[in-house]
C-alpha cells in the first residue's frame, strides 16, 4: 500500500499539496518569502523559491532517529509558518520517520526498504540523534540492527544528508565525557559524503525548513562553512546579532542574576554566556515565531549548536573548569599558583644568592677578577 | 683556565651582541605581551564598575579590545621579522642559539644549571644567550606560536581581513570557539610565569657573569673575558 502511495505522489509538487490541503496562493507566497528570507537570498530569491515549490516533484525523504530525544522533530513541527510543518513534514514524501508515521513494524520497514530501492541516490536522508559505536553499538538497535549498520545502509543511497541537531552534529550529551555508549556523531562513521549539519539543541525550525527548502529550490546543498554548518544561519555568532551586545561594548555586565544590572539588561557574558564562542540564527530568527530567545529572556547561551558545550562547563561561569585540576579550578586559578610558586621560587634563589654574595666578591677580589685594584703590578701607572 | 692570582688580571673585551632589529624586537614583543595580557586579563575578567551610565554612553570594553586586536597585530609582525633574523640574523641571533643542533648545546646547559641551580661558582663559555637561555626562547616562541594561533583563530569570526582569514583552520582543532578561547587564555599564564623567570635570571646573570647582561639588552655590547672568547673559537656552536 505504501508502495503504492509513494508512487502516485512522486510527480506532485510542494504546491499542488498546499493546494489540496486548502492553503491559497497567498499563504503560499507568504511562505516562500518568509523561507527566502530566513536563507538569506534577495527578493527575486523569492520567485526562485515558489516556481521550485510549485513546479518540482517533492524529494522522497527518510528521517532517521537514533540517540536522541526528538527536539529536533518538536522544534520542527511548531516553526512558526504552519506551512513548514504541514508541508515539509505531513506531505512531503516522508516515506519513514519514526516517530510520527502510520505503519510500524514490518510495514514500517517496508516502506523504508522500497524508499532506498526505487528512489536509490534521489531520496534526501535526516539524521537525528547520534551513533554509538564499537563495543556499544548495540545500544541503539532498530529492527535488529545497530543505528551503525542501518546508517551506513540507507547513506548509501541519499542525495543529501542532512544532520539534524547537536546529537548528530557533534554528538551532544550522550556524548559528553565519559561518552558510556560511544556515541558519535554521524559525520564520523560515514566519511565519504558530505554532510550538512544543523546544529543545536534543538536547531531552530525556521532554520531547519530553511535548509530543506534551499535542497528542494536549488537542487544543490547549501553553502557550508569548514565544519559543515549552512553559512545562511550559522556564520554569525549569537554574540554578533545579540540586542545586548551594546552592554557588552560599553562594560555593563549582569554579576549575578538578581542584581539591578540583571534587571537594567546589561550583558550576561560574566554569568556565563556562551554567545560569543557560538554560532546559531538565535538573535535574527529567535524561537517561537520570532517571540524570544534565551538572553532575551534573561539567561545566558549555553552554546548549545557548539561542539562538546556540555564538557566546556560550567554553564554559569564566563572561564570553564579547567580539566583533571578539580571541580573549582580554572585556568586563572592555576595561572595564579603557577605564578605563584615561580615567584616562591625565584625568591628563594634570590636569598641563597645573597647569602653567598659576600663570599663570591671575596673570592674575585682575592682572583684579581673583581674590584679597583689588581694584586700584582700589571697596573703600572696607578697612583700610589 | 689556569689561574695564577698572582699574575692575573681579567680582561674584558666588548663585543657586539645584539643589533639594533633584535633589540627593538626584544622590546616591541615586551610591550606588546604587557599590553596584550593586561588587555586579555580584563577582557576575560572584565571587573564590576559600579555606573548608572547607559550603553551608548561608554565603550571602554569595546576600546579594550580593540586595543587587544591592534597589539595582536603589532605582536604578530614584531615576530615575523624575529622569525627572519634566525635565518639571516648575526651569529647571536640565528636559530643555532635556540635549537640544540651539537653536543657543545647540552654541555652548555649543564653548565648554566649548574650555576644557575647548583651555586657552582660558572665559567660561562657562550658569548651570547646561554644555551639554557636559549632553550627557554624556543619555549617562549612556541608559545608565541600557539598565542597567536589561538588568538587570531577565534578572532576569524569577527573579521573577514585577508591575514585573519588564514586563521580559519585554528577552531576546528582545537574543538571549537570555547575550547580554543580556554587554551588562549591559558597560554596567556604561560607568558607570565616566563617573564618572571626571564627577568630574575637576567638580573642574577648580570650580577654572577659580571658581563653587562642587563645593559646588552639596550645598547647591544656584551663584555667577555679574553680568555673566554678564545676558548670560544674552538668551542663555539652558534657561528
Amino acid at each position: 500500500m505504501m508502495n503504492i502511495e509513494v508512487k502516485t505522489k512522486k510527480s506532485r509538487s510542494v504546491y499542488d499539496d498546499a493546494v489540496e490541503k486548502g492553503f491559497n496562493r497567498r499563504d503560499f507566497m507568504k511562505f516562500c518569502t518568509t523561507m527566502a528570507a530566513f536563507m538569506g537570498l534577495s527578493a527575486s530569491g523569492v520567485t526562485a523559491v515558489a516556481k521550485a515549490l510549485e513546479e518540482k516533484s517533492r524529494p522522497a525523504v527518510i528521517w532517521m532517529h537514533f540517540q536522541e530525544c526528538t527536539c529536533c522533530s518538536e522544534s520542527f513541527i511548531r516553526s512558526s509558518h504552519p506551512m513548514v510543518a504541514d508541508l515539509l513534514l505531513d506531505n512531503i514524501s516522508l516515506n519513514y520517520t519514526e516517530t510520527l508515521q502510520a505503519p510500524s513494524g514490518h510495514a514500517a520497514e517496508k516502506s523504508l526498504h522500497e524508499t532506498m530501492e526505487n528512489h536509490f541516490g534521489e531520496y534526501i536522508l535526516l539524521v537525528e540523534g547520534s551513533v554509538p559505536t564499537g563495543d556499544m553499538a548495540s545500544c541503539c538497535c532498530i529492527g535488529g540492527k545497530t543505528a551503525e549498520q542501518i546508517l551506513n545502509e540507507v547513506a548509501e543511497g541519499a542525495a543529501a544528508i542532512v544532520a539534524w541537531g547537536s546529537c548528530a552534529s557533534n554528538g551532544c550529551v550522550q556524548a559528553a565525557k565519559p561518552n558510556p555508549t560511544q556515541a558519535t556523531p554521524i559525520h564520523k562513521v560515514i566519511k565519504n559524503k558530505t554532510i550538512i549539519k544543523v546544529p543545536g539543541c534543538p536547531p531552530i525550525g525556521e532554520v531547519m525548513a530553511g535548509v530543506i527548502v534551499h535542497m528542494l529550490t536549488f537542487e544543490r546543498l547549501p553553502e557550508l562553512d569548514s565544519t559543515g554548518r549552512p553559512k545562511a544561519f550559522y556564520s554569525r555568532r549569537v554574540h554578533d546579532t545579540c540586542y545586548r551586545r551594546p552592554n557588552y561594548d560599553a562594560g555593563l555586565f549582569v554579576e549575578t542574576f538578581d542584581d539591578p544590572n540583571a534587571k537594567k539588561g546589561y550583558c550576561l557574558y560574566k554569568v556565563g554566556c556562551r554567545g560569543p564562542v557560538t554560532y546559531n540564527a538565535c538573535g535574527v530568527t529567535r524561537w517561537n515565531d520570532g517571540t524570544s530567545f534565551p538572553i532575551q529572556s534573561g539567561h545566558g547561551c549555553i552554546g548549545c549548536s557548539e561542539a562538546n558545550y556540555w564538557d566546556n562547563g560550567p554553564f554559569y561561569s564566563h572561564l570553564a573548569e579547567f580539566p583533571g585540576f578539580g571541580i573549582e579550578s580554572n585556568a586563572d586559578k592555576i595561572g595564579l599558583a603557577a605564578a605563584g610558586i615561580t615567584a616562591a621560587g625565584l625568591t628563594a634563589h634570590a636569598v641563597i644568592t645573597n647569602i653567598r654574595k659576600r663570599k663570591i666578591i671575596k673570592e674575585g677580589v682575592a682572583e684579581g677578577k673583581y674590584g679597583l685594584e689588581p694584586k700584582e703590578n700589571e697596573s703600572q701607572e696607578k697612583t700610589e | 683556565m689556569a689561574i695564577q692570582p698572582a699574575l692575573h688580571t681579567t680582561q674584558l673585551r666588548r663585543v657586539f651582541v645584539f643589533s639594533l632589529s633584535v633589540r627593538l624586537f626584544h622590546w616591541i614583543n615586551a610591550l606588546s605581551i604587557f599590553v596584550l595580557a593586561v588587555t586579555g586579563y580584563l577582557i576575560g575578567n572584565p571587573p564590576a564598575l559600579l555606573t548608572s551610565q547607559e550603553a551608548y554612553q561608554g565603550y571602554w570594553f569595546g576600546i579594550t579590545r580593540f586595543i587587544h586586536f591592534i597589539f595582536a597585530y603589532i605582536f604578530l609582525f614584531n615576530f615575523v621579522i624575529r622569525i627572519y633574523r634566525l635565518f639571516f640574523g648575526n651569529r647571536f641571533e640565528t636559530w643555532r642559539n635556540f635549537i640544540p643542533s651539537n653536543k657543545g648545546f647540552f654541555r652548555e646547559i649543564w653548565q648554566v644549571v649548574r650555576t644557575d641551580f647548583l651555586f657552582t661558582r660558572g665559567h660561562l663559555v657562550s658569548i651570547g644567550h646561554n644555551a639554557l637561555a636559549g632553550i627557554s626562547y624556543l619555549f617562549l616562541f612556541i608559545l608565541m606560536i600557539l598565542q597567536i594561533i589561538t588568538g587570531f583563530g577565534i578572532y576569524a569570526a569577527m573579521s573577514d581581513a585577508v591575514i585573519v582569514d588564514l586563521f580559519n583552520w585554528v577552531v576546528p582543532i582545537f574543538g571549537g570557539d570555547a575550547a580554543t578561547r580556554l587554551w588562549h587564555h591559558i597560554f596567556m599564564w604561560g607568558f607570565v610565569v616566563f617573564t618572571l623567570i626571564h627577568i630574575y635570571l637576567v638580573f642574577y646573570h648580570d650580577y654572577v657573569d659580571g658581563r653587562g647582561e642587563v645593559s646588552s639588552i639596550f645598547g647591544g655590547w656584551k663584555f667577555v673575558e679574553s680568555d673566554t672568547m678564545k676558548e670560544q673559537d674552538t668551542t663555539d656552536y652558534n657561528k
